[in-house]
């Protein structure tokens, strides 16, 4: 029996049903069995409740809700007895990096597997306390049946079942079987969420934790000279005031120089900020404004860079040239609870409490700021208010762990909400210059220039390889062209940067998307017919080699969502847009009003296609949120620099959309059997383009700015 | 002299001796977490609690001139989720990260004391002041109508 690597599901199954009986005089003589846990993922208790650990993050995606159901439907459990633990970091979980669009992509298989499992083990269980053939069994809600109707629920052959053998394959179920998966469910956390009751990092209390607050350099890169903190002592209840720099532990730490203040209440220490006094060494950056930024990209944009993609043929040019220049800015997250986390450093371990993205990071970071070992820093991950990508980078757990070891006791940091805003990684500001040939009103060359810093600038001016980070998404271009370059000419520019929900598809999305439909124009031809004809390419992988950019997956999006929108309500006009990225297909068709030099997005009709699908109304809900993320950025987002200072320090100078801003979305899955794309991230990037071509349809206007501006 | 305190969630709490904002008097003094700091200068509306039946920013209120009013934070608007409003956003399953749906509920249960039958446009007025970064929006507006129904039953 412990030879069951190549043992086939069934054989398996019937060498245990014979042994069953002496089986289970040992467990009887047990009775200690309280779980069935076959995997790190899944616990089946005696009371029949099953526990699925959570190994990615929560930030809205929904994951605490599709994981379990992934567990769920191939143990045939009872929805209602499902309840889920998020997991600590721990490596017995594998990775638990929760980004890219990658939760149900990682885990479709291997939580199938583990629900799998245990159902086997449930059966072979019940197999052999009944003496009959585990495959004339089978399974639903929770109880293994069997013939004249036999039946057990799961509880009560936990113990029986736990003392055999995990099998080491089992077979998982034919897509038509699926019960669960395709059906929607609720939200696990709505019942807590809609009284209060769910704890996201900011709820975190620990004993004995104090509350911080941080001071950083208003200029990026800038350095804490001195301070006064008389007053700020005075302030009751304010503990400590303590100089911290971070800035030789970790890149991510080269921002965190200054001052904190650590008090009994956050209210004690917010106010001993007002009164510091702090003198900077504003050092370098201080010289660094917006408009030498951009002017600087515009200059550098007529050099030639990089070349990254050439197909040859682009200087046989067709007869028809279209030339324009397209500016995106640099964007902040801007999630609503801000950066924040509690760490404890005691003398032999470090506990983090933390919203993370990457909860492997937040150990690293803690284990430099620490000087402990890696295997000494214990990281929960709480709830997310609002990821975005922000959360990959623990700067903040950095930060809080050198304020605990200074203070001598656990604290909670919080970054304001100026701090959230002024110190961020940003999306970044890029300036990509577009040059096409025509030849018969088709698409002959097409050469895309991008000019920016890296989203690696983190890493300073010597970013690794900053032309893979900014150029993937153009040198994936879908359209069937004969001669595709591109270029990049990266320009450092010393703000921090990183990924942005849906990273750097969120640029050359707009660019694309908003081209092509400049071209179709050029062509004389309709946009959305000029597209599904430009659309004819196999499928091919993208630059990440794992990724599959399918153009006949694209053309039945398109179709679909042009013949849901129907026409323009009078009045009114739409546009397009068509991508993929992160294994799904969106296109979307954006309905405005211009009037009186004002825009209105009226209306959304989305079309997506992301293969599978676990839990539909949450892919509605997540397709519904990346418009309303990309509106925000299309209409609104501008981060910008004055002095080495990001200008924008809270929603009123860095407005989101907001509810009388809304528009009505309509959302349409492609029915498919595909593997699951994702589905956070590709929802964004055609949003921007599908208002900029409405706008073009509705005024004859082409904006090539983000934020869209009519005046 | 009458003793300085402040009516939350129906029970009489003394202020704190000196000036601090309802919302963090809530959060670290009480322990009561579901009133949210999204920015602390009322821009963003996730600390929305009722003040005497009127919805309000707790990051903007000092308790100390709460005294004799009345707060009512989530934790108070219902013992067990009972609320039509919670029903209804659990209904339409409104949440996706959910750190902004406590104050969203306080401003739609607010706003339906005082507009019964509420049109789209009392929703865009009463709910514009509350970002939700996720993109609820639509959600909301549909839970709010349904509450509404719910409430008539």
């Amino acid at each position: 029996m412990s030879d069951l690597p190549g043992t086939t599901r069934r054989s398996f199954l019937i060498t245990t049903a014979t042994a069953g009986a002496a089986l289970l005089l040992r467990i009887d003589a047990r009775g200690d069995d309280a779980l069935l846990a076959p995997s790190a993922f899944v616990e089946i208790g005696q009371d029949g409740v099953v526990t699925v650990w959570i190994t990615r993050s929560e930030m809205g995606q929904g994951v605490r809700t599709s994981l379990p159901m992934l567990v769920a439907e191939e143990l045939d459990a009872e929805w209602t007895a499902v309840r889920i633990r998020q997991a600590p970091l721990d490596a017995k979980y594998g990775q638990q990096r929760t980004g890219g669009s990658l939760s149900i992509r990682e885990l479709w298989e291997p939580l199938r597997q583990a629900g799998a499992t245990a159902r086997a083990m449930l059966v072979m269980a019940a197999a052999m306390e009944w003496n009959i053939p585990a495959e004339r069994l089978g399974t639903g809600n929770g109880v293994v049946f069997g013939p004249r109707g036999r039946r057990k629920p799961y509880g009560e052959l936990v113990a029986a079942a736990a003392r055999l053998p995990v099998p080491a394959t089992v077979a998982l179920k034919n897509p038509d079987q699926f019960r669960l998966i395709g059906s929607s469910k609720r939200g696990l956390d709505g019942p807590d969420i809609v009284t209060g009751r769910s704890r996201y990092g900011l709820d975190v209390r620990v004993p004995g934790m104090l509350y911080a607050t941080f001071v950083r350099c208003p200029v990026l890169g800038g350095k804490l000279r001195r301070f006064d903190a008389a007053t700020a002592r005075s302030i009751p209840g304010v503990r400590h005031v303590i100089p911290i720099d971070g800035t030789g532990l970790s890149w991510l730490l080269q921002w965190s120089h200054g001052v904190a203040v650590v008090a009994e209440s956050t209210w004690s220490a917010l106010r001993a900020r007002e009164s510091l006094i702090i003198e900077w060494d504003e050092g370098a950056n201080a010289a660094l404004d917006q408009e030498k930024i951009e002017s600087g990209l515009r200059e550098r944009a007529d050099q030639e860079g990089l070349l990254v993609r050439n197909d040859g043929l682009i200087d046989a040019a067709g007869t028809k040239t279209v030339k324009a220049d397209y500016v995106v800015p640099y964007l902040a997250h801007a999630p609503l609870e801000p950066m924040n986390c509690v760490v404890s450093v005691e003398p032999q371990r470090c506990r983090v409490w933390a919203p993370l993205q990457l909860p492997a990071g937040a150990r690293a970071i803690a284990a430099r700021a620490t000087g402990l070992d890696p295997s000494m820093i214990e990281v929960e991950i709480t709830l997310i208010g609002g990821g975005f990508g922000r959360r990959l980078y623990a700067d903040y757990v950095g930060e809080a762990a050198l304020i605990s070891k200074a203070a001598g006791a656990p604290v909670q940091l919080l970054w304001t909400r100026q701090d959230d805003m002024r110190h961020g990684f940003y999306r970044p500001i890029s300036h990509h210059r577009m040059e096409a040939s025509l030849e018969k009103n088709r698409v002959r060359t097409w050469r895309h220039r991008i000019t920016g810093p890296s989203r690696r600038t983190v890493t300073g001016p010597a970013a690794e390889k900053p032309e893979e980070s900014e150029t993937y998404a153009a040198i994936e271009m879908p359209y069937e062209v004969a001669g595709v370059a591109v270029e990049f000419n990266h320009v450092y520019v010393p703000i921090p940067c990183g990924p942005w929900r849906s990273v750097a598809y969120s640029q050359t999305g707009f660019i694309i998307e908003s081209f092509i439909d400049e071209l179709a124009r050029a062509a004389g031809a309709d946009p959305i017919a000029f597209r599904l004809e430009h659309l004819k390419r196999k499928p091919f992988l993208g630059n990440d080699g794992e990724q599959t950019i399918d153009p006949a997956r694209m053309r039945r999006v398109l179709q679909l969502a042009v013949a849901k929108a129907g026409r323009p309500r009078k009045g009114h006009a739409h546009g397009v847009a068509v991508t993929m990225d992160h294994g799904s297909a969106v296109a979307h068709v954006a309905e405005v009003a211009v009037s009186e030099r004002r825009l209105r997005v009226r209306r959304f009709v989305t079309a997506i296609d992301c293969g599978s699908v676990v839990n539909p109304d949450h892919v509605h809900a997540q397709v519904e949120g990346g418009i309303v993320f990309g509106l925000s950025a299309a209409l609104k987002g501008r981060i910008t620099i004055r002095g080495g200072r990001v200008e924008q320090g809270t929603y009123a100078d860095y407005d989101v959309l907001r509810m009388r801003e809304m528009p009505a979305i309509e959302v349409h899955i492609v029915p498919s059997r595909e593997l699951p794309g994702g589905v956070g991230e590709p929802p964004v990037p055609g949003v921007a383009p599908a208002v900029a071509n409405a706008v073009f349809a509705a005024t004859g206007r082409r904006l090539r700015t983000l934020p869209l501006r009519l005046e | 002299m009458l003793p300085a305190r402040v009516q939350i969630n129906g029970a009489a709490v003394d202020a704190p001796a000196h000036d601090t904002p309802l919302l963090w008097f809530l959060r670290d003094g009480l322990g009561l977490l579901g009133t949210k700091f999204g920015c602390g200068v009322g821009v963003c509306g996730a600390c929305t609690v009722h003040v005497d039946g009127q919805a309000a920013r707790a990051c903007m209120l000092d308790v100390r001139d709460l005294i004799g009013r009345s707060v009512l934070t989530i934790e108070g608007l219902s013992s067990d989720g009972s609320h039509p409003v919670q029903r209804a956003w659990l209904d339409e399953d409104v949440a996706q990260c959910g750190y902004c749906q406590p104050a969203q509920i306080m401003a739609a249960a607010a706003l339906l004391r005082r507009k019964p039958r509420p049109r789209d446009r009392d929703i865009d007025e009463a709910m514009s002041d509350i970002i939700c970064r996720c993109g609820t929006y639509q959600r909301i507006r549909r839970a709010i109508h349904r509450a509404a129904a719910l409430s008539r039953r």
